[in-house]
């Protein structure tokens, strides 16, 4: 399996540490070239980009490429970003995976299911990672952030945040950094039925981080990603503090709300299912974001000590 | 997007799986010539996106033309579970031997498509005992898959052929139309062992629709739902009194959580999306004016990268405009807030720094009017 870690920044001793080249899919676009100047201000080294028929162009210094292929040729890059509309999504990620991208970060919204599953299938035969789709992306506070979060809720520190909900991962996490509980990193699930990086597989690509003292995953109503995962921490015993938000307990059954996957059938997607297992987990459920820094605090010390 | 019955059953006609005779209506005088064509007795069928209709007499029986006067009208002002009837569908009446349930669905744990299929169909499918389940990727179910299931469940003879048959037409409806479920409940085996589909749930992935225009003639949305639509936002009607804004699904539906915790009334959710500009906000509340049960608005917007004067800018305009004529609970977080709260001064738009601070205020006030 591919360590994230490692494919985001590297090796200590790297001439390359901490500066992990990134191309943007859909550079030229109006939201690619707006978030491409957001992340190359916080440091992120992005190196190509890649707009079909714009090769040989340039986005500001960024070279600009016809195909992924050509990107990853002249760059070595691992790690690629697509903001094209969801309709060219499959076709996009295809062009990434074929030419060897091992960390793709699918912003798109609305990407059909089939898309996304034929992308995932993909993945899986080229050893690659999916973040996403209907993601905001992956910041590591202060070295690097691949994706469309603001910098402002993050500070660099020692809690891992994994969120179905993007303006939710800013939120909890700007209530984290106030309470001075940093991040190691915040990794956008997205709010999809369907998830590259399931909060199941998320979760273990995190747990043994060197810089992890406790994990905080944002949930919402829809699927079992949450069961699953609070069976999973009991079967592995991970002994590290977990804290839990779920978003949607008003919601009425039936309704899509805003995300493709917020959605319950019967009990099925129910915010009571999701809170019994997190119980059976000792994964203690904030009632409202500005709550979770509180029930971590309950947990740790302000030095990451388990209390 | 979530077909109703007849919907459902027009698309697996339309694939050669069999249903019973019937013919949908939305007024008497149709649906008394409906009933002329098929001949008494026969079911009489509320359309609604909802389960439990049998249970809340949504789907009754009807014998004779005097019964038809009395049901046709009840069973179309029925209302479950907060769904209204859409539509009638009119029904020949089968002589089932045996329900089965068979359904093809999006397996979001697995990621990837599932049968379920039980020789002990007809309740609902948390109540459906004895389940074969078996994974298919993508949802393609090839000939063995489909007769191994059959005999699993002990389907014989023709019973076995038929089921065979309708479990690869629902296979290719699923991949075909991109559906997220499809589900026949219940699948009768008739007195001369043939099978029929009684029910049909169908969820088409709205994601997929711009590759569908033949599915646009099933698609219902109200005209403030496809305003929304086209601004890119996603709006929920309730039954509450206060509009509920933000941007992102999950912050806009935990305002919605924290509002009910404070005994406030939802109204709405509408999600605006994940950056917000003056011109969304304002045809935000442009939308909210117009559902008359709105007494106020609860905002909940993370600023981040967008400035909030951006936003406070809409609000002073849609006042100007006579767009809004209900108060405002604002929470904004992000870039310039004291400047935003300093323009918003002696408006109806009242700025709070936090969300919980701005739901108090919005109960209390939007309680007072009543």
């Amino acid at each position: 399996m591919v360590d994230l870690f490692e494919l985001l920044i590297g090796k200590e001793g790297d001439a390359d540490y901490k500066k992990k080249p990134v191309i943007i899919q859909g550079i030229t676009g109006k939201f690619g070239s707006f978030h491409t100047q957001q992340m190359l201000a916080y440091g992120t080294n992005i190196v190509a980009g890649v707009t079909p028929g714009k090769g040989g162009q340039k986005f500001e210094q960024t070279p600009i490429y016809n195909t992924v292929k050509e990107a990853v040729d002249a760059t070595g890059a691992k790690i690629s970003v697509v903001f094209v509309p969801a309709k060219f999504f499959l076709e996009a990620a295809i062009d990434a995976l074929e030419a060897g991208i091992k960390l793709l970060i699918a912003i798109p919204e609305h990407v059909p299911i089939r898309d996304s599953m034929k992308t995932i299938e993909l993945a899986k035969k080229k050893d690659a990672i999916v973040i996403g789709p209907n993601t905001p992306g992956i910041i590591i506070p202060g070295v690097m952030k691949i994706g469309i979060m603001p910098a402002s809720p993050f500070k660099p520190g020692r809690i891992a945040v994994l969120s179905r909900s993007g303006t939710l991962m800013y939120e909890v996490s700007y209530n984290l950094s106030l309470a001075n509980f940093g991040q190691s990193v915040c990794l956008g699930i997205g709010g999809d039925p369907i998830n590259g990086t399931p909060v199941i597989e998320a979760f273990d690509r995190i747990r043994n981080g060197a810089n992890i003292d406790g994990v905080v995953v944002v949930g919402e109503i829809g699927g079992d990603a949450e069961e699953m995962l609070a069976q999973h921490i009991i079967d592995t015993k991970f002994d590290k503090p977990v804290v839990a938000y779920i978003a949607g307990r008003a919601a009425p059954k039936e309704k899509r709300m805003g995300h493709a996957g917020a959605i319950i059938y019967g009990n099925y997607g129910s915010s009571e299912s999701k809170v019994s297992m997190y119980a059976k987990a000792n994964v203690p459920v904030a009632k409202r974001p500005a709550e979770v820094a509180m029930l971590l605090a309950g947990k740790l010390d302000i030095k990451g000590r388990i209390k | 997007m979530r077909l109703l019955e007849y919907q459902a059953k027009t698309l697996f006609a339309e694939y050669g799986i069999p249903i019973p005779k019937g013919l949908t209506s939305t007024e008497i005088e149709q649906g008394r010539k409906d009933a002329a064509v098929l001949g008494f007795p026969f079911v009489i069928k509320a359309q609604m996106a909802v389960g439990g209709r049998g249970k809340a007499g949504a789907i009754q029986k009807c014998q004779n033309a005097d019964e038809f006067e009395l049901k046709y009208p009840e069973i179309m002002q029925k209302v479950v579970k907060g769904e209204k009837t859409k539509a009638i569908l009119l029904e020949k009446m089968a002589d089932i031997k045996k329900e089965l349930y068979l359904s093809l669905f999006l397996n979001r744990g697995k990621r990837c498509y599932t049968i379920i299929a039980s020789a002990d169909g007809g309740v609902e499918i948390e109540s459906v005992k004895n389940q074969i389940i078996r994974e298919v990727g993508l949802g393609d179910v090839d000939a063995k898959t489909a007769e191994e299931v059959a005999h699993t469940m002990g389907l014989k003879d023709k019973s076995a052929a038929d089921f065979v048959d309708i479990l690869q037409k629902l296979s290719k409806i699923t991949t075909e139309k991109e559906a997220e479920l499809a589900e026949i409940n219940p699948l009768a085996i008739l007195g001369d062992g043939s099978v029929v589909a009684l029910d049909g749930k169908v969820i088409i992935d709205d994601n997929a629709m711009f590759r569908h225009d033949e599915l646009r003639r099933f698609q219902e949305v109200s005209d403030l739902e496809e305003r929304a639509e086209k601004s890119g936002f996603s709006l929920v009607e309730l039954e509450g009194n206060i509009a509920v804004v933000g941007n992102g699904a999950g912050l806009v539906m935990s305002s919605l959580d924290m509002l009910s915790d404070h005994g406030g009334k939802p109204a709405c959710f509408l999600d605006v999306g994940g950056g917000a500009t003056t011109d969304t906000v304002y045809e935000a509340l442009t939308l909210i004016s117009k559902m008359k049960k709105v007494k106020g608005i609860l905002v909940n917007l993370y600023g981040g990268i967008v400035k909030t004067t951006t936003v406070a800018t809409a609000f002073i305009k849609a006042y100007e405009d006579k767009v809004l004529d209900v108060p405002v609970f604002a929470r904004m977080s992000g870039a310039e807030a004291d400047k935003s709260k300093e323009m918003l001064k002696g408006s109806r738009t009242k700025m709070f720094d936090t969300v919980e601070e701005a739901i108090n205020a919005a109960v209390m006030e939007v309680n007072k009017i009543g």
